[in-house]
């Protein structure tokens, strides 16, 4: 097949991409029209959406299935992330789930048939002052007792893991320590989108873009159908997995939920020689950074304050998270900025997720995964899809539905986020 | 970085500020309510998208608490009004999230 941007690239430049790129396969899912009913209808086609829906098709036979997503395939927090991977949380309920969504990444590729540069290069969790030597101690020692795998490093040995990174204890937030999980790392995130919709598609699932939920159509509190910007489509059951716009979806279907969104930065460097080669956390002082396998550094901020949901967040918090980084990492001041971009999280109150069953029947909610869902892409489609199927949630997320902001019995995550907010 | 108008010092930069969430949130009795409206009046704030009126304090400065209607789409800064007092109009359609159920 002809790659229609090389042919228009003159001379030897077109050639050397011709040469060493891959050729693309024409396209990777089928593009449908919506039909006028679905067994299943799922609303969001970012990375949690697409797994649900393959996991639903893969794992309990369900084919007849729609993801609806109003802007484009994966154009939502799968692509504006900083792709970490990890499972050392602090609770024992987050970490099954976590661990769980782990286990599945480690044979993602192949279960999908998809190459998505999954690179377990271990995950470095930065401790800086006495308190945080503490809790992330406690954190180590949780992970112990789940069978996690966690090591607790001093100074000297992140020094030696991570060579360029600057351990002076005279500095503004100075090294004292750090957990490691060894199987944690990194994924090229957009492939994982692509994967998931590949695999999907290719066992019947209908992915169709440039479609907005504009309400529910709900009798004797059962969801009966989804009204939509290309009509109504009728269907069994209605999964909502739209982080951000989570509230406005309940909204619609006539409950509220316990989430606020707010912006999540992060931002890319040019290419530079590989220095880094695992990832490094501090939530400390709110940097995260690895680097990817062309060799641009990715850094993630922290969220801004305040509720919005516009794709895009304050210099500031980006200037407050590079001085620390630059702390940590001098030679990172010489690296250009090339890009910076923001995404809407959706935060719960215990920064833990909300999956499960809604005050409306047949209507499903994934939500609140907050500054750190790229990691449970698997495991939530996988609990979500179960979810869905049986109508009662898994024991993997029957601690995480709407219930706990009932009971009372809240998993806070807030040390273990990594993010704080 | 938000110019935000506090009422006792004037236009200050964001970075003075810590926010609140929505404002007029009254104390309930808890004697008075079921587990499920305790939790929501613990949990559960909202969430538009659109205007929001929400609280912050200006804590580098007067470290006085005030509110302020604001876009969460345009992050346009509306009306600002003190607590206790009448609630302003919102500038625009308050957010497409709809009634709090």
């Amino acid at each position: 097949m002809t790659n229609t941007h090389d042919t228009l690239l003159p001379g030897i430049i077109g050639r050397r991409r011709a040469a060493t790129l891959p050729e693309q396969p024409p396209q990777l899912w089928k593009s449908v029209k919506p039909k006028k009913a679905y067994d299943a209808v799922i609303v969001g086609g970012g990375g949690h959406g697409l797994a649900t829906a393959y996991y639903l098709a893969k794992n309990h036979g369900l084919t007849n299935i729609a993801i609806l997503e109003k802007g484009w395939l994966a154009g939502g927090n799968i692509a504006r992330n900083t792709t970490i991977i990890r499972s050392n949380y602090l609770w024992d309920e987050s970490t099954a789930i976590y661990e769980h969504s782990l286990k599945l990444w480690e044979t993602l590729e192949e279960d999908l048939g998809y190459e998505m540069f999954f690179s377990q290069r271990g995950v470095l969790t930065l401790a800086h002052s006495v308190s945080d030597v503490r809790s992330k101690r406690r954190n180590f020692y949780a992970n112990a007792l789940n069978a996690i795998d966690s090591e607790w490093l001093t100074p000297a040995e992140v020094k030696k893991l991570v060579p360029i990174i600057n351990i002076s204890q005279d500095v503004r937030y100075p090294v004292h320590g750090a957990t490691y999980q060894p199987r944690g790392g990194i994924a090229k995130h957009d492939w994982v989108a692509w994967g998931y919709a590949k695999a999907a598609s290719d066992l019947g699932v209908d992915i169709i873009q440039g479609t907005e939920v504009t309400g529910f159509d709900i009798r004797d509190n059962k969801v009966q159908a989804v009204r939509t910007s290309q009509g109504t489509i009728a269907a069994g059951k209605v999964g909502l997995v739209a982080a951000g716009h989570s509230s406005i979806l309940a909204n619609l279907a006539g409950f509220s939920i316990p989430i606020q969104s707010r912006p999540l930065q992060a931002l890319v460097s040019a290419l530079h020689e590989q220095v880094l080669n695992t990832v490094v956390m501090s939530g400390a002082v709110h940097v995260y950074v690895s680097q990817a396998h062309k060799g641009e550094l990715v850094l993630g901020a922290g969220t801004d304050s305040f509720n919005s949901y516009a794709q895009r967040g304050g210099f500031h918090v980006i200037e407050h998270q590079l001085a620390a980084a630059v702390e940590l990492f001098p030679i990172f001041s010489r690296a250009q900025l090339v890009r910076t971009w923001g995404g809407v999280v959706d935060i719960a109150p215990d920064a833990s997720p909300i999956v499960g069953l809604t005050p409306v029947e047949n209507l499903f909610i994934n939500t609140g995964w907050g500054t750190g869902g790229f990691k449970a892409t698997p495991g939530s489609g996988w609990v979500m899809a179960y979810t869905m199927a049986h109508g009662t949630p898994h024991e993997l997320n029957q601690p995480f539905t709407l219930d706990r902001f009932v009971t009372g019995h809240l998993i806070d995550e807030h040390g273990a986020a990594g993010v704080a907010h | 970085m938000l110019h935000i108008p506090c009422p006792y010092c004037g236009l200050r930069n964001e970075t003075e500020f810590h926010y609140g969430a929505e404002a007029g949130v009254a104390y309930p009795d808890p004697n008075a309510l079921t587990d499920r409206e305790w939790g929501k009046y613990l949990h559960i704030r909202a969430n538009p998208k659109g205007w929001l009126a929400e609280r912050w304090v200006h804590f580098a400065g007067c470290g006085r608490w005030f509110n302020l209607w604001r876009n969460t789409i345009t992050h346009e800064i509306g009306p600002v009004y003190l607590p206790f007092t009448t609630q302003p109009k919102a500038p625009g359609n308050p957010g497409q999230e709809g009634s709090r159920a």
